[in-house]
This record gives structure tokens, sequence and C-alpha cells, in this order.
């Protein structure tokens, strides 16, 4: 479904990676492994076509990902190092929002629902600012359970998380693979997904 | 396919824009007390001879209505994007530009009504007739949406940079002079008694290419500053 060729990426005048090749399809795990440095982040954001390739192309469904445009957006959900959660609000109120956003018709019983998954029960209307770091990560990665895109990027979604809430991500994971999903993400830390191959990406 | 209607986007990220305010309503007054002094600081630094200030009223109000706008602009996008939020804005399956749209009439409502209904107040210090004042609101409402949506373009092209919010004021404030120049005419025509018409139809068309042209300049500009 995703399909990476020659792609070849730089900051500044730096060249980051290039002659990058690799697909993925329904359910299947992707993790990107690489030093500090090496493009990991730059490989996501340009997926998500926030950084232009220097050279290659990105595929969706056989489309470049930038003729798609929109039609592609609706099919992935990215999460990057900054949460995207506004302090001032609470993890109910930008839940509904950010879901709203992605054109997710979502009730408020259902984030309640997702929150409580996340293991913020009585955490809900609080405003986001009196959480702790690890618990702010969890109201951002609430929103993989209200939407329904197939395509996961995930950058580096375990930080700050302990370990009750790795264990968690791992199930949501794998949740998701066997609904047909897919699943890119870079992390430092070891993740296992019950049942499922992790292919491996390495940067250099 | 998930997809959200431009009406929905519109609407829903104005309600998140001005909850969003609502919760951090000291920036707001910066603004507002901001206009409230630099136009009383005039009589009482000029003196109390009415014909000089019902003279120089109408550029007084506006110059000090431009400032104040610039105060806010950097508000306008730069909390969203230290955060986050702005990137998922980019991945939000519909036009950019209606989103950004969005948020300047979002900002607008903020920083620029108020300046708007508190400008005849000021108006009184200054001896202003009952006709001047009428005829410098509907300069104001007419000319203060275009203050936000030039700033608009600044604020996203300085976005991320060191100490841009001076580079934003000089970028932006040399755009701002046509509106300057007929808004301030606009109430200067009804005082000497010539007809106000042509400076608002200026003003409205102003507004009208700015409504048409910012919006998508300013999803440009924002797609540049996210690389």
């Amino acid at each position: 479904m995703l399909e990476i060729s020659n792609l070849a990426c730089s900051r500044g005048d730096h060249l980051l990676f290039s002659d990058l090749n690799f697909s993925l399809s329904a359910g299947e795990l992707l993790q990107v492994q690489g030093a500090n440095g090496s493009g990991k982040t730059s490989l996501l954001r340009t997926l998500c076509g926030f950084m232009m390739p220097v050279a290659g192309e990105i595929r969706w469904r056989g489309q470049n990902i930038r003729e798609l445009g929109d039609a592609f957006y609706a099919e992935m959900i990215y999460l990057g190092h900054l949460n995207a959660i506004k302090d001032e609000l609470n993890a109910l109120e930008n839940l509904r929002i950010s879901a709203g956003l992605a054109g997710c018709k979502v009730n408020d019983k259902q984030v309640i629902a997702a929150l409580r998954r996340m293991g913020l029960r009585g955490r809900e209307t609080l405003p986001v600012k009196v959480l702790s770091q690890g618990q702010r990560r969890r109201v951002a990665l609430a929103r993989l359970l209200l939407s329904n895109a197939p395509l996961w990027i995930l950058d580096e979604p375990l930080t700050a998380l302990d370990v009750g809430a790795v264990g968690l991500m791992q199930e949501l994971i794998g949740e998701h693979l066997v609904n047909n999903g897919m699943v890119i993400y870079t992390t430092h830390q070891p993740l296992e997904v019950v049942g499922v191959a992790t292919r491996w990406l390495a940067l250099s | 396919m998930n997809k959200l209607s431009l009406i929905g986007l519109l609407s829903l990220v104005i309600r998140r824009d001005l909850v969003l305010a609502m919760r951090r309503r000291a920036d707001v007054l910066t603004t507002l007390v901001f206009f409230v002094m630099v136009v009383s600081l005039f009589p009482l630094g000029v003196g109390p001879e009415m014909d000089m200030l019902r003279k120089m009223a109408p550029g007084v109000v506006w110059v000090a209505a431009l400032l104040a706008s610039m105060l806010s602009l950097g508000r306008m996008f730069s909390a969203d994007y230290l955060d986050g939020t702005l990137e998922q804005m980019m991945l939000v399956p519909q036009s950019l530009s209606v989103l950004v749209l969005a948020k300047i009439l979002a900002h607008w409502m903020v920083s620029g009504l108020p300046l708007v209904i508190m400008a005849p107040v000021l108006g009184l210090q200054f001896d202003m007739s009952a006709q001047a004042l009428w005829v410098l609101i509907a300069a104001l409402l007419l000319g203060t949406p275009i203050l936000s949506m030039i700033g608009a373009v600044g604020a996203a092209l300085t976005l991320g940079l060191r100490g841009g919010g001076a580079l934003v004021s000089l970028l932006v404030l040399p755009l701002c002079i046509p509106v300057l120049v007929f808004g301030a005419g606009a109430v200067e025509a009804v005082v000497s008694g010539t007809s106000v018409s042509s400076h608002l139809s200026l003003l409205g068309a102003l507004l009208v290419m700015a409504l048409a042209f910012t919006p998508w300049v300013t999803a440009l500009a924002l797609r540049i500053s996210m690389e």
C-alpha cells in the first residue's frame, strides 16, 4: 500500500540518506532504526509531506502522495515528538477537537472510553497543564484510538511512558495490525508486538 | 472516507480559538488596554485644544489600532507551532487555506473587534461628532479584518524565527499603509463634508482582495515554515 522508491532526504546541505526503498502492506509493522541524527524523524516528516524529498517518490495505493493530498491525509495519522495538545483545554476537549479536525465523528462517550483505556480515568476534565509528562503523552496517544486511519506514523511514541503504558501501546499496535492497519515507528526502547514480525529499516 | 465539510472546519477552528482565547484572557486584554492607552496619551500630550484634537482624532485612532493589531500578531500561529498543533493542522484532510481563514477570523474577533467597539468611546475624548463616530466604526469594521489578514501572512513567514515579533511589524506595517490612508481618510471626509463612500468602497475592495488572497498565501507560507 505504501511504497517508497529511491527516496533521498537532506537537511540543509547535509544529505541524510539516499536510495531508500521499502514498501509496507496491510498488517505490517516497520521500525525505523538509526543513531541520533540519522534522519529517522526527517523520514517520517517526509512521509507526512512536511518536507520535500530531494529525490524519489512516495506512493500510497499506487499514487504519489503529493497528487493524492487530502485523500492520503484522510488515511493516515501522525504522532510527532510534540504532543499537539493544548495546555488550556482538558483532555476531553483536546481529543474532541483533534478528532473533529481529522474528520472523525466521535461522541463524548467514545472519547471518555478512549481516555480510560489509556489509563486516564478521573483525569478527563482536568486542564492538561496539571497532568504529568507521561499523562500528556497518553492523551496524545488516545487519538490513535479515535481514528480509523489505516496508516499510523509514530515518532518516538514511547517517550515519557511508564512500563504499563508501553505494554498498552504494544497491545494497541497489535490490535491495529490485526485490523489490517500499518504502523511505521521509531523508538529507542524495545517494543515487542505479540504475533507480528517487526520489520526493520536501518538508517545510517 | 472521513472528511469534514468546509463550514464544519471553519466553525470548529473558530470555536476552538475562541475558547482558547477565553482561557487566556490576559492576552486579549493587553491588546485592548494598549489601544486605549495610546489613544488616551495624545490628548494628554498635545493639550486640550479642541480644534487640533478633532483634526487629529481619525489618524490617532487608526495608528493606535494598527500598532495594537501588530501586538497580537505573534500569537496567531506561534502557540500552535510550539506545541505541535500546527503540524496536525497541516494533516487535516481539508483545505489548509480554509483552516487559516478560520484562524484569521477568530484572531480578528479576539483582537480586532474589541478595538472597533472601544473606538467610539475613545473618539469622545477628541470631541468627534456623532456622524464622524459612525464613519469611524464603519471604517474600522472594514479595515481591521484586513490588518489581521495581512498580518497573518507576516506571522506565518516569521514563524519559528528568533525575534520574529519585531520582524513581523517591519514586514506588515508598510503593507498596511493603504488601510490607514483610506480608513483615516473616510473620517476626515465626513468631518470636512465631502463624500465618504469612495473611501469606504476602497476599503471594501481591499477587504475582498485580502479575503481572496491572504489565506492562500498564508497557507503557503506556513508550509514553508514547517519544513
